[in-house]
């Protein structure tokens, strides 16, 4: 039987991922850019999948954009929403997924899936960065560390400072005024990923959470953010090391799928 | 021969008309009056008063990209950019001293009724002080009860009963009762046509794009009233039929899912939205608009005319709000809701999360939401209404 080989692109606000998908199963090689859309973060992913696999572009059968970048990804099959794409990768990596939280550059998603993995529901956030991967970008330039830094610096705070503001410039002014006020670092990014995780958490509580929950995503590197989002919801929450794959690894599974329907027909 | 106007033609020949008609009043020296959306127009139409409405100029205006400069204008002096956006540019349009694009004449007296919104109350104040004029306030008290209590009517039947003793000052003429049952006649003839005609855009496929009430809800907003109106939708009704009988719709693709949108458009975006739905072969056939004019009352009843007013949809407790939105999904065959989050309308949009929840329990249908604004286009992005539909189509498509 010939091998399928299928790409799945996530091209997100601030980076870009993919892979390649041999099977409908089996990853071939991924590959990470922290370059988003409107830059040249889409091409170099493409370029490091087909050289990581040693194939061509005409090996590829089928190849789904997802992320804030489909629309604009030229020699897509196909572009889906993010919402599907992130509820497939996350049924591939963690299967017992059933709500799956997604924070992402710009905007928080929860969603809940069927038994079969599939998306039947979802809500995201309203009008602002609140709650999503930029906010954290901004407080971690504020502290002058690097955004992947935060977690292991929020395992040390003694105690968690307040951020009450939702609104991301606001925020950034508390915590210039924390840092102003010798609060230790450590205490203020506990507090901003307590000010993610409450904003997401009240969504995901409005959505309606059942069974296991998964973090995907960037910011489910973040181990301060899950520690606080498991405090908020009051129940464990999974993670999975290649969460900011999902999206990529869920347009590459509806690319797989939707070859092989095709194929049959 | 002389060929047989379309109902679109007629909507446009019945707004120029109406136009026309107000701006020759004024240019007469006849007193030209501004109403809410939903105003007992019974009242000015049996006095033979020409009237404009701003939330329809506002929407137009805001449609021919003309709301942000009216909107800052109004920001600059001294409004919150959390006012409605439609009295933002309208009041920018009174700052300005109109507007070349789409003008109507400036009021010399107000009629305003809160059984849509409450900020209409400062809204029409403001216009009230501003200009030295007239304020009719027709005042209906939130529905938070499921009937409306008999002292509540009297309330309402005595602020008629002023009103038409304000409107006798302000036109200088006295009531015919008979003009005001015949008008009364035609109003809830046309809202019952206006109903009947958004109801049969339920076939499978839908007769007509979604899209298009708006353009037919102008006809029911600023000419209730009038016999014009009745003619509109009396050819549209044939319109619609005759599409029916040939499987022949207005919605330029296949119709593949059928969706009820909540709350009042994005006008500035209008068109993108239209663009985008149509790619995705997602059309519009669920809506609470069909209800928001179809009132009933008998044409001699002021009394059952002030109940009815006073049940218009948006004056209803959340129970009623989401029995609405349930019925429009079913009776709409739809496999949808899509939501707008829209800054303006506090009221529609503060109780859509718990409404939304009610009305998925209720229907099993899945839902999404986006951000907007009625006439600000300063709240709404075009990727992500992109992703919110398309997702709610992928979602559709996996149940269907």
């Amino acid at each position: 039987m010939k091998t399928i080989y299928t790409i799945g692109l996530d091209i997100g606000s601030t980076t870009s991922k993919g892979i390649v998908l041999k099977n409908g199963k089996d990853i071939v090689v991924n590959s990470i850019v922290p370059f988003g859309t409107g830059t040249f973060g889409p091409q170099r992913v493409m370029e490091e999948l087909l050289k990581g696999a040693e194939i061509t572009r005409e090996d590829i059968d089928q190849l789904v954009v997802t992320g804030y970048g489909r629309v604009h990804f030229p020699g897509a099959d196909k572009q889906v929403s993010e919402l599907t794409c992130h509820a497939k990768g996350a049924r591939y990596l963690l299967p017992t997924a059933e709500t799956v939280i997604d924070i992402g550059g710009q905007d928080a998603k929860v969603m809940k899936l069927n038994e079969k993995g599939n998306l039947m529901n979802f809500v995201m956030n309203d009008k602002c960065a609140a709650g999503t991967g930029r906010f954290l970008d901004v407080m971690a330039r504020i502290i002058g560390v690097d955004v992947s830094e935060l977690g292991p610096i929020s395992g040390k705070a003694n105690q968690i400072a307040s951020i009450s503001s939702t609104c991301t410039v606001f925020a950034e002014s508390e915590v210039i005024s924390h840092l102003s006020s010798q609060i230790p670092v450590e205490d203020i990014v506990a507090g901003v990923h307590e000010s993610v995780a409450k904003r997401v958490s009240s969504l995901a509580k409005r959505a309606g959470i059942q069974g296991n929950i998964v973090l995907v995503g960037g910011v489910s590197k973040n181990t301060g953010v899950v520690k606080a989002m498991e405090r908020a919801l009051d129940t464990p929450i999974m993670t999975h090391e290649s969460a900011q794959l999902t999206g990529a690894i869920g347009s590459a599974i509806y690319a797989y799928n939707d070859f092989t329907k095709h194929m049959k027909e | 021969m002389k060929s047989k106007l379309t109902s679109n033609e007629r909507v446009s020949n019945l707004l120029k008309r109406s136009y026309d008609e107000a701006f020759e009043a004024k240019a007469k020296g006849q007193p030209v009056g501004w109403a809410t959306s939903v105003f007992p127009q019974e009242l000015p139409q049996a006095f033979g008063l020409k009237v404009c409405y701003p939330e329809n100029h506002a929407a137009a205006l805001a449609a021919k990209k003309q709301s942000l400069e009216l909107c800052s204008v109004a920001e600059e002096i001294g409004y919150s950019m959390d006012v409605c956006a439609y009295a933002r540019t309208n009041f920018g349009f009174l700052e300005k001293g109109g507007n070349d694009v789409l003008n109507i004449p400036f009021p010399d007296f107000l009629l305003c009724c809160n059984n849509i919104c409450n900020q209409t109350i400062k809204w029409y104040e403001n216009i009230s002080r501003k200009l030295n004029i007239p304020l009719i306030m027709i005042d209906t008290p939130f529905n938070m009860e499921d009937e409306v209590s008999s002292e509540r009517v009297d309330y309402m039947e005595g602020q008629m009963d002023e009103a038409i003793k304000q409107l006798e000052g302000i036109s200088g003429k006295k009531l015919d009762p008979k003009r005001l049952e015949k008008v009364m006649e035609i109003s809830v003839e046309n809202g019952r046509l206006w109903k009947k005609a958004m109801d049969m855009t339920s076939a499978n496929p839908s007769p007509m794009n979604g899209f298009d009430l708006f353009s037919y809800m102008a006809a029911i907003v600023c000419a209730r009233g009038r016999e014009e109106t009745t003619l509109i939708f009396e050819t549209l009704i044939e319109e619609l039929k005759e599409r029916i009988n040939h499987g022949k719709t207005t919605f330029r693709s296949e119709e593949k899912y059928r969706i009820m949108m909540e709350g009042i458009p994005c006008w500035p975006h209008i068109g993108h939205k239209m663009k985008v739905l149509t790619k995705y072969g997602v059309n519009m056939t669920g809506s609470v608009y069909p209800d928001a004019w179809a009132l009933e009352y008998e044409a001699n009843d002021v009394r059952g005319m002030a109940k009815a007013y006073s049940l218009m949809f948006n004056n209803v407790n959340l129970k009623k709000m989401t029995q609405y939105r349930t019925n429009s999904l079913i009776k709409g065959k739809c496999d949808g809701a899509f939501y707008h989050m829209n800054r303006s309308c506090k009221l529609m949009s503060l109780l859509q999360y718990e409404m939304q929840r009610q009305i998925q329990a209720a229907t099993g249908l899945p839902s999404a939401s986006f951000d907007g604004d009625q006439a600000d286009p300063r709240c709404f992005t075009k990727a992500q209404f992109e992703t919110r539909i398309q997702a709610l189509v992928e979602v559709m498509e996996e149940r269907s």
